[in-house]
């Protein structure tokens, strides 16, 4: 069982679906052999693109290592610039502008994402195009999506303004979604749920069409309601596709960078200020290598650490 | 024998270095690369430099980046010691970072065997763009195109009989170019959202920009002449009761009352190219923006000719513009040094200075400034001349973009996102440059 874990194990299960036919052609070496000679380029790739960086990352973060200060000394600073960062207002402003916008993107979608499922499952006449098209906004680049919606956001010649004045009756330039402290973080808000509500949707959509018709046929036939049969079919069997489109969407929230870079810049002030811009000013704006490396290693411990509590409780409902 | 060898090969080396660099050149076919920003000036140097290379026979490669990204793009190029660039013109405040870090030669040297004399050149762009340290005779770079902060306006609207009437009925004096700060901010909020030709415009387009260094590139115009200082001029790095002194506090609400009584809607993260638009389709009655813009917004077929006046950045207790403008050096890590500095030498010779300025280039070279016909050959001349004169730069220090980012920050928040106070604001950068200062064993 032991020799089943690990990169050992890895090798074993290799070896054993390594066609004979191929160890035959390779006189002297082993299927083991074979087996580790195609599995370590891989492995050498992984280390060089994704262990090292890592292992680096976390021995910069105890220095004061400056990339732009090629001459200066580095000296170890121990804890020094975790305790910099946990001390930090600015850096808890941060977490709490994205923790805010993590929430908030996420209700929103999710219940948009579900709804949207929800009716494109009734098959409908025309839900095959009504797909396409909900699907586009995602099919974008986010530079692309964060200029337009620039444009849309203009408060005199943008469209999204006008729309708001023709429901409300507001002047179209007396509110600026990027401009104004209380709109701004509602305007990336919305922009990234026009984009990836889709995805959602998606997700939700594969997760209501595996509930099996037979068991709807079998609450008819129990005269369950609609009501009934959604509460205690539909939503908790496409529920583990929910939590699943939420963790997907969670992670790439809590890192979400382009979208707000280019719709506010991280303004007005600081209001939009999400963690991944204040890495940004940290390593590549002021040059403090060791304290953003830090800061970095403090965001992927928050986002691993947070997925895992979710996919535990994830596997737990699917178990069920 | 293999010492001998060895001996034979780092003299060849060492000759071929010292002919390389004092030979001139003329190297066919060679082509060197020379990094700026994307910007109407860049394109003059281009059509200049045809010359550099008629003349040697060098071949000039351009890598122009937009300014939003310029700093973050020439920086990390430097940081990473790459060989992109032979030849920088980087920003002003990047110099003492360059210089300490290595990563520009220093000139000295060369400017004395090639008899280029720095004197030649204002003083005022010597000390902004190539002295580190400041008020040092350590040059790293050549003045290359003077620049700062100055303002356009609608002059065909300040002709107009109607508008003139109603303004000096309202203010009892003429629509004229503002003398004062004070003065610019009535004019702004004598045209915010007057209807003009059947639109409505606005007073100013300011820079309020977040990202980069917009917002302090603005502010500053307001802070220097109601009399903000960066330090003690008596005791360096000394900041308490200069930064946050009660003009710097007046300095800054100023800003903040001419952001909120007299940008167009939803100007809050403007910065060189936002003005332009604004200005351009005639949205505003008043831009600040840099020098460098103002020979294309003359020639602009909408805006320009007649159209348009400019002035400089007025006083109120005191004078002060904000610094632009660049110098330009050599990449310490370019293989084509020797052709590099033949380069230099070309740039600097009164000669090709004036073409550089007939162009469009701003020339910081005396011969060409102080020629008495320099006020004549364009309608902003005189004012650039005014406005070199009384030049303020930002931080020059190797941490330049931690205090500038702080100030940013500083700024943006209580400017535009109404957050705290002036005072507030300025004590929390006093706080935040110190911090930085500290770290850097200057405090």
């Amino acid at each position: 069982m032991t020799n089943q874990t690990g990169l050992s194990g890895l090798v074993d299960r290799a070896a054993l679906v390594t066609p004979p036919v191929v160890a035959r052609r390779v006189r002297g070496l082993s299927e083991r052999a074979i087996a580790w000679l195609f599995i370590t380029p891989t492995m050498l790739l992984l280390l060089a693109i994704n262990i090292f960086p890592l292992i680096w990352t976390i021995r910069l973060s105890f220095t004061n290592y400056r990339a732009n200060r090629p001459n200066a000394a580095v000296l170890d600073v121990g804890l020094a610039n975790y305790q910099s960062i946990l001390t930090d207002p600015d850096v808890w402003a941060a977490m709490t502008v994205t923790a805010r916008f993590v929430f908030w993107s996420i209700l929103i979608q999710t219940m948009l994402g579900f709804t949207l499922a929800w009716l494109i499952d009734k098959k409908f006449r025309g839900h095959g195009l009504w797909t396409t098209l909900i699907l586009l906004p995602m099919m974008l680049s986010p530079a692309v999506v964060g200029n337009f919606w620039t444009f849309l956001y203009q408060p005199q010649t943008g469209l999204f303004n006008y729309v708001v004045s023709a429901v409300t009756g507001a002047p179209a330039s007396s509110f600026q979604m990027l401009a104004q402290v209380p709109l701004a973080p509602w305007a990336i808000v919305i922009v990234d749920t026009w984009m990836w509500t889709p995805y959602v949707m998606l997700i939700c959509l594969a997760g209501l069409r595996s509930i099996p018709d037979y068991i709807y046929e079998a609450a008819e036939v129990d005269r369950a309601s609609p009501w009934r049969q959604f509460w205690s079919i539909t939503l908790p069997m496409a529920l583990p596709f929910i939590m699943l489109a939420v963790l997907f969407r969670g992670i790439e929230n809590f890192k979400m960078f382009d979208m707000v870079n280019l719709l506010t810049g991280g303004g007005p002030g600081s209001t939009t200020e999400v963690a991944s811009i204040t890495l940004k000013r940290e390593a590549f704006e002021k040059w403090r290598t060791g304290y953003s490396s830090a800061f970095a290693i403090i965001l992927f411990v928050t986002v691993f650490g947070l997925a895992n509590i979710y996919v535990k409780a994830l596997n737990r409902v699917k178990s069920r | 024998m293999k010492l001998l060898q060895t001996f034979a090969l780092t003299a060849t080396v060492a000759v071929a270095t010292v002919l390389g660099a004092s030979a001139p050149v003329r190297a066919e076919g060679k082509t060197i690369t020379l990094c700026w920003a994307a910007w109407d000036p860049a394109n003059a140097l281009v059509e200049l430099s045809k010359d550099f290379t008629a003349k040697t026979g060098v071949n000039m490669k351009f890598e122009f980046v937009p300014w939003p990204n310029f700093a973050d793009r020439m920086l990390n190029e430097l940081n990473s010691k790459g060989k992109l660039c032979d030849l920088m013109i980087g920003d002003s405040q990047w110099i003492g970072g360059a210089a300490e870090n290595g990563q520009y030669v220093k000139l000295n040297e060369f400017f004395d065997k090639e008899g280029i004399k720095i004197s030649d050149f204002m003083p005022a762009t010597v000390a902004g763009y190539a002295e580190w340290p400041k008020g040092s005779p350590n040059y790293w770079a050549l003045p290359a195109m003077g620049d700062a902060n100055g303002w356009t306006y609608r002059k065909d609207w300040f002709a107009r009989p109607e508008i003139r009437e109603e303004f000096k009925k309202k203010f009892g004096r003429e629509l004229e170019v503002p003398k004062t700060q004070e003065e610019l901010k009535d004019i702004a909020e004598f045209f915010q959202k007057r209807q003009i030709d059947g639109k409505t415009v606005y007073g100013a387009a300011i820079f309020t920009e977040r990202g980069s260094e917009g917002i302090t590139m603005g502010v500053t115009n307001a802070l220097y002449p109601f009399g903000f200082k960066y330090q003690n001029p008596k005791k360096p790095y000394d900041m308490q009761g200069f930064v946050n002194s009660d003009d710097a506090v007046k300095g800054l609400e100023f800003y903040k009352a001419l952001y909120k009584c007299c940008t167009p809607p939803g100007y809050s993260n403007g910065y060189m190219q936002e003005g332009l638009d604004a200005f351009k389709s005639g949205q505003v009655a008043l831009q600040m923006n840099w020098f460098a813009f103002f020979p294309g917004l003359y020639k602009d077929p909408n805006v320009g000719g007649d159209k348009i006046g400019f002035f400089v950045n007025p006083a109120q207790k005191e004078k002060g513009s904000q610094l632009g403008g660049q110098g330009i050096s050599v990449v310490a890590y370019s293989p084509n040094r020797a052709e590099a500095l033949a380069y230099i030498k070309w740039f600097a010779s009164l000669d090709t200075q004036k073409k550089w300025w007939a162009l469009g280039g701003y020339s910081c070279h005396k011969g060409v400034l102080n020629d008495p016909n320099f006020k004549n050959t364009a309608p902003f001349a005189a004012d650039f001349l005014v406005a070199m004169d009384q030049v303020v730069d930002f931080w020059a220090e190797p941490s330049y973009a931690q205090l500038l980012l702080a100030m940013q920050k500083r700024v943006h928040d209580y400017v535009v996102a109404d957050q705290g106070t002036a005072k507030g604001a300025l004590d929390g950068l006093i706080a935040d440059w110190t911090k930085v200062f500290k770290e850097d064993g200057k405090l």
